[in-house]
């Protein structure tokens, strides 16, 4: 049985039928005339002998049936035949069809969409580049945090690591691109020079960097545009490569120009532009090339094929621990991490894992309940069709043929929805940029990926709907009586079992699952609403954010602390200021905090401890402008500048632990190496993120630890944008050449810390909606199923003398059984299940009965109002009517 | 039309691979071959034999072609495949190891 010779005789029976058939006629035909001629020799007549031979072959239709079979076209003419019968079904019932094709639409589309963002956000994010199932990111360690890593570091795991295939560098940044008239902030990479090799990507025009290029103090101006810059900007110039073009204030030479639909290495963002990282300077601001101890480097490692993480993580550990003893200066106290792909903490890869986790399970939750629900529609639909499927049964259709043909009917509606939803999962691939897209200005990009895998998980799902769906209502034919049917409809009496148990199983477990989903939106929204409530400890409305780009502009140390001074003047005399001041970090921000071992008079430390804190350096009047109520002592004053002693200002946290919560105003504290002087206490506030824990952080003033780019804060009572009109006036007015970045208030920054909430909340209520209305429609239209098929009980039952009230209460009743039996299944799990939720509650427990009967609540009265519709119709029952018509 | 047993479907494909196995032949011939060389005995029904045909020509033991019989009608011709030789080997042996069996057990006295 080689396929080599069945598969020419199989194309053969599909496609060359008739001439099959005329073999099968031609060979039947010459056998015949064989055994007529032997009859005729034997003394028969023509007639007699064609009679005999018909006789002896037995049947020429049926010898041809049987030869068919043998060649299994049948199967194929019969499944041709199935799906048209199956086609002329569903057109009968357009309702039950669009109902049942909407409902796979949205179950296959959820997954099918949830399936390609977890694909193009957390395991292939980088289209076009190679072998991405074996890339893992890296980040640098502090005592077990996360840290940004070096480029000696770094250089020094790439020539010892023997595991690694390859390494590179590749960070974001940004410059403002003016060509003409237009000026366009745009997003880009710093990269090593090997990025375009790593990744396997290679410009389609030009070339990508040559070794070297990344080494060497603004050495290599040059740099690789991404083809969508190439076609808008530079309208698709063929003789783009050697042309110069201004980045900020650098002028770079355009060396390449990246394939279509490269976007680069950052989850989250379409890189327009990569320079090599001997440009850094430029971008960044201090040369940290040479310098061990600048952490600024995110890379990336492809593994050697069939070399694990944790193998990888060993070595890496082994190389890190090395440097540790080789530069304890720089390096003591600091590891290497290997991070997989999906859990890149340096970009939104990371910061997405948990919402995508939880949307996965919600994802098939919701496909869970559509299966339920067309499973029920289907049902229905059986038993309506009892008739015609016992016919065919009577007359002689195997039930093996007619299970065919009903999964065969399941298949055209899956097919139908998994076409659906693959369009639903289109339109939606950038549906997460849509809810993360709190503000304007800030571009994201998060495409989902639908690619082979997307489809094939699709299709997967589509089959095991298939199954799921066609199966339901073969089982019900399994009962099938050919008699009974055949006589009689045979009515069913409310309240009996019997037949009713399975379907009434299914919207059990819709009611089961739509509540765990509700249980988890509830919680969720409950969360968010607290997240986005909870004092942060500064205040939020009135206090605007922005920076400017002064580096790129060519400024240095000296003329940007005059120009910051001549600024903050300009700003505090603008009307409606209240206060303003520089802050080198925006709290909530991706920006991280200056972080330093600290040693603090008269504090002791154990044996095996370095305490250390971060900080933020800032200037006279922020604590004011920020609305952080000091404790006691002052602010920084114009007096505390680089000729002034050294001053900080403490949180409460680090006076209750470093001065065990005695007055530490007038002690001192070493920053980096310098001593400084306690000169007041702040409260706590939240830094990085509204879900930390209270840590010792401290203030130290701009002056005396310059940072050449400080936010700036403005506490106003007017509108955001005429501060921002404002603002523009006074900046061109000091230099001309000068932009403003992006103003927001300090509620914004907040809402875009915990938009990954949002996104979570948003999606999970969306489903959990949905699941509520196909779990209503499922109740409903079991009831009114058993409404109509119990006519003739229900009109007994009045004829007898139930009035209406009893009959109301009879159906409802039912109803609500189901309901009760599915919110109790559904509060067992929940109370399991919620919490997979973990991380994204924010000081909500998982088991919170608020949330639970909230769900509860919406459910019931879902259900009374699935229910009570079919109730209402059946105390309308005319009995005189039900009793005749049967 | 009472269905064949296993047995005999499986004996007709035997006999029908034993009797290619000398020559290409038409689905006549091979009815009449079987029908002289069994002395009469055999007689394969002929509504059975065109379906084991088509069978085995889908298990690739044997293959058909168009030719010329010897009363000038056009024919469909069968002839065994490599495969099917082997597979009428490991038949015959198997036939003749239970026949011999069969025989041992009637003959035990």
């Amino acid at each position: 049985m080689r396929w080599y010779y069945k598969l020419p005789l199989r194309l053969r029976s599909l496609f060359r039928k008739d001439r099959v058939e005329l073999d099968l006629n031609d060979e039947l035909q010459f056998h015949l005339q064989n055994q007529i001629d032997e009859y005729a020799k034997q003394g028969m007549n023509p007639q007699e002998a064609r009679r005999a031979a018909l006789r002896s072959l037995g049947g020429v239709e049926q010898v041809k049936e049987e030869c068919r079979e043998a060649c299994e076209m049948n199967l194929i003419e019969n499944f041709v035949r199935d799906v048209r019968l199956g086609l002329r079904m569903l057109l009968r019932n357009p309702g039950f069809t669009v109902l049942a094709i909407v409902c796979l639409t949205l179950g296959i589309g959820a997954n099918a969409a949830v399936s390609s963002w977890v694909e193009g956000i957390l395991i292939r994010p980088y289209p076009l580049v190679s072998h991405q199932e074996r890339l893992v990111a890296l980040s640098g360690t502090v005592r077990g945090e996360r840290d940004e890593t070096s480029w000696p570091d770094l250089l020094d795991v790439q020539r010892s690591c023997t595991l690694c295939e390859t390494l590179f560098v590749s960070n974001i940044t940004g410059a403002t691109l003016s060509i003409g008239e237009r000026a366009e902030v745009t997003t880009g990479s710093i990269v090593s020079a090997n990025y375009f090799d790593a990744i396997g990507v290679h410009p389609i025009l030009g070339r990508g960097f040559e070794r070297g290029e990344d080494s060497g103090r603004n050495a290599h101006p040059v740099v690789v545009i991404s083809y969508r810059l190439w076609q808008t900007r530079f309208k698709s110039d063929p003789e783009i490569i050697g042309k110069t073009q201004r980045f900020d204030n650098v002028v770079l030479t355009v060396i390449g120009v990246a394939p279509e639909g490269f976007y680069g290495t950052f989850v989250g963002r379409a890189m327009e532009y990569w320079v090599p990282a001997s440009m850094q300077e430029v971008f960044y601001g201090g040369d940290k090339l040479e310098d061990r101890g600048a952490r600024w480097c995110e890379a990336y490692v492809r593994l050697k094929p069939g070399v694990t993480h944790n193998q990888a993580q060993q070595e890496i550990s082994a190389i890190a621990a090395r440097l540790e003893a080789e530069y304890p200066a720089t390096n003591r106290g600091r590891g290497i991490r290997v991070w997989p792909l999906w859990e890149t903490p340096f970009n939104h890869a990371g910061h997405l894992l948990p919402t995508l986790e939880i949307m996965v399970v919600v994802a098939m939750f919701v496909l869970l309940i559509v299966c339920a629900n067309v499973g029920n529609l289907l049902l229905v639909r059986s038993f309506a069709r009892r008739h015609e499927m016992t016919v065919r049964l009577a007359m002689g259709a195997s039930r093996g043929r007619l299970l065919r043909q009903l999964v065969t009917e399941g298949l055209l509606l899956s097919a139908c929805g998994a076409a659906g939803g693959m369009l639903v999962a289109y339109w939606c691939r950038h549906a997460l940029v849509l809810l993360l897209q709190v503000g304007g200005g800030d571009v994201m990009y998060l495409p989902g990926q639908i690619d082979g895998r997307v489809l094939g998980l699709s299709a997967a799902i589509c089959l095991v709907v298939t199954l799921a769906v066609g199966l339901v209502p073969a089982f019900q034919t399994r009962h099938l009586a050919l008699a009974d049917t055949l006589k009689t409809e045979a009515s069913a009496v409310m309240g009996a079992r019997g037949r009713a148990w399975f379907r009434s199983s299914l919207v059990v477990l819709q009611v089961t699952l739509s509540f765990i989903l509700l249980v988890g939106a509830t919680l969720l929204m409950q969360s968010l609403r607290k997240i986005r409530t909870a004092s942060p400890g500064f205040s939020t409305t009135r206090v605007l954010d922005t920076w400017i780009p002064l580096v790129a502009a060519g400024y240095d140390a000296p003329r940007a602390k005059t120009f910051q001074d001549e600024l903050i003047q300009r700003i505090r005399a603008l009307p409606g200021v209240e206060a303003a001041a520089y802050a080198h970090v925006v709290p909530l921000s991706y920006k991280s905090y200056s972080s330093t071992p600290i040693a603090v008079d008269g504090y002791q430390p154990q044996p095996n401890e370095q305490p250390t804190a971060e900080y933020n350096e800032v200037s006279p009047e922020y604590f004011a402008t920020m609305g952080i109520p000091l404790i006691s002592g002052r602010e920084f004053t114009r007096a505390d500048d680089e000729n002034a002693p050294r001053v900080a200002i403490v949180n409460q946290t680090m006076v209750a632990r470093y001065w065990r919560g005695q007055n530490p105003i007038g002690q001192r504290l070493q920053v980096k190496g310098n001593w400084v002087q306690v000169v007041g206490i702040a409260t706590d506030s939240k830094y990085s993120s509204l879900r930390e824990n209270a840590e010792p952080f401290f203030y130290v003033s701009l002056r005396q630890f310059f940072a050449i780019e400080p936010d700036i804060h403005i506490r106003t009572t007017q509108p955001l944008q005429s501060v921002q009109t404002a603002l523009i006036r006074e900046v061109r007015a000091l230099d001309p050449n000068l932009a403003l970045s992006e103003m927001m208030t300090l509620k914004e920054q907040v809402n875009r810390a915990t938009s990954h909430e949002l996104v979570a909340v948003t999606l999970v209520a969306l489903f959990g909606g949905l699941a509520l209305l196909l779990a209503t429609i499922g109740l409903y239209g079991v009831m009114s199923c058993t409404v109509s098929q119990s006519t003739r009980e229900l009109g007994l039952r009045m004829a007898l003398g139930a009035g209406a009230s009893n009959v109301l209460r009879l159906v409802l009743s039912r109803g609500l059984l189901l309901t009760t039996t599915g919110l109790i299944v559904g509060m067992a799990l929940a109370l399991l299940l919620t919490r997979l939720l973990g991380d994204l509650l924010y000081q909500e427990s998982p088991r919170d009965p608020l949330a639970f009967a909230a769900a509860f609540a919406v459910m019931t009265v879902a259900s009374v109002a699935a229910c009570f519709l079919p109730a209402w119709r059946a105390t309308r029952t005319d009995p005189m009517r039900a009793l005749r018509a049967e | 039309m009472a269905k064949p047993t296993d047995l005999v479907q499986g004996t007709l494909d035997l006999l029908i691979l034993r009797t290619l196995a000398l020559q290409p032949m038409h689905g006549w011939g091979i009815a009449q071959r079987i029908r002289q060389v069994s002395n009469e005995v055999l007689r394969v029904h002929q509504g059975a034999l065109y379906p084991a045909l088509h069978r085995l020509e889908q298990q690739g033991w044997i293959r058909a072609k168009w030719g010329e019989s010897e009363n000038n009608r056009r024919a469909k011709y069968y002839s065994l495949t490599p495969d099917g030789a082997k597979h009428l080997r490991q038949e015959q042996a198997q036939w003749k190891r239970l026949s011999s069996a069969i025989g041992l057990v009637l003959e035990m006295s």
